[in-house]
């Protein structure tokens, strides 16, 4: 699943970047979604788990909890000003799933709703985003 | 420890940690010749027995897909996405996604999307991928630069004074960024002429070779048995082979 190699890029940058600021331990980590991604949290949980297990460097991430947020997706038209949550959109199961592997291609299948431009720009509810990583050093 | 971190930008070296070489294909303009160049360049080096992959990164105007007739192919998920093997070539481009809807992106969303498809393609072990990008200096020519470290670029122009101008812009980034060069072919050249090599000497690159228009080689888009039997492909096969920057074993 696509959720995986998310999870992989995840787990490598919570050790990359707790290793940098010297934390021994992880306790939490936040990640927020953009709803854009289509992720099915719960494979994606699941996938930091186990991926957490394999990577563990003498990083504690055993104990490590981890907060997930799904970040609404907010649509602006470039050209009216309009603005519209993804939701809305009402695409189909292929435009979704293509959308789910890349997001971006949601400018093949999405028109504004008001001037019917594809100009338009992902406000916010794109991506995966690590929020902050907490733990203890030395 | 607090700030937004996109995760992506930490796994794309281990998505290509199995690739020898990274090549793209890359010029001032377009029209240029730079798919059917990264395309027949693909086929070419599949041909020699080397492992290849092919990654379109052309997202407003994706055509390597054209170029070799691959329809009716979909990525593999697993993990990641596994791009199909079409010509013993493993083909990854948007066009898997876009269909053959228009997807007018602006820069962000290019960078965005590139990001997305380095992050979660699983290219395996290949000995060369090949990356056909836009023309001139962008975004995605800079994301290239920024995310595919390692890559060494092929750079195209035609005997035109428009094309070369930009080239040349081409050039001197690369060389300021210390990027490695393979070298500079000269495409679609319609009479002898050597001035585009006179104007290059200015610049530390290698000229590979010269390419005459090919007259009969719209014929042969689509059809990859026609396009490995073209002169386009007998003069890039010529080409890499005496090229020490591919410095293959022959």
């Amino acid at each position: 699943m696509h959720e995986w190699s998310l999870a992989e890029a995840v787990i490598a940058t919570v050790i990359e970047e707790s290793i940098k600021e010297g934390l021994e331990e992880i306790t939490k980590i936040k990640i927020k979604i953009g709803e854009l991604q289509q992720m099915d949290t719960e494979i994606f949980e699941f996938a930091l788990n186990e991926i957490a297990k394999v990577q563990d460097v003498g990083l504690l991430l055993s104990e490590m909890r981890i907060e997930m947020e799904t970040e609404r997706a907010i649509l602006k038209c470039g050209v009216c000003g309009k603005e519209w949550a993804f939701d809305e959109t009402g695409l189909g199961e292929e435009e979704y799933e293509a959308v789910h592997f890349a997001p971006e291609v949601a400018h093949a299948y999405i028109r504004c709703p008001s001037c019917k431009s594809p100009d338009f720009e992902i406000v916010q509810g794109r991506g995966v985003l690590i929020d902050y990583i907490k733990g203890s050093g030395k | 420890m607090e700030t937004a971190m996109d995760p992506r930008l930490n796994i794309i070296d281990k998505r290509l940690a199995g690739i020898k070489r990274l090549i793209a294909v890359s010029g001032g303009k377009g029209g240029i010749g730079k798919s059917l160049t990264a395309s027949v360049l693909a086929l070419t080096l599949s041909k020699m027995g080397y492992r290849v992959g092919l990654l379109d990164l052309d997202l407003s105007a994706p055509s390597t897909h054209v170029i070799l007739g691959i329809k009716d192919v979909y990525p593999e998920e697993e993990k990641g996405i596994i791009p199909p093997e079409v010509h013993h070539i493993k083909f990854m481009s948007i066009v898997y996604f876009t269909r053959d809807n228009p997807a007018p992106l602006r820069g962000i969303d290019i960078s965005n999307a590139m990001l997305e498809l380095l992050a979660v393609t699983r290219w395996g072990s290949l000995d060369f991928l090949i990356v056909d990008t836009p023309p001139g200096i962008g975004d995605a020519t800079m994301d290239v630069i920024r995310w595919l470290r390692r890559a060494e670029f092929l750079v195209m122009t035609t005997p035109s004074k428009v094309a070369l101008e930009t080239v040349k812009k081409v050039i001197k980034m690369l060389t300021e960024l210390n990027v490695p060069i393979i070298g500079v072919i000269e495409n679609m050249k319609m009479e002898k002429s050597s001035w585009v090599k006179h104007d290059l000497k200015e610049f530390n690159v290698s000229i590979l070779g010269e390419i005459d228009f090919d007259i009969t080689i719209e014929g042969s888009i689509g059809d990859v048995n026609k396009l490995l039997e073209s002169d386009f492909a007998a003069i890039i096969k010529e080409l890499v082979l005496k090229s020490s920057g591919f410095d293959l074993k022959t």
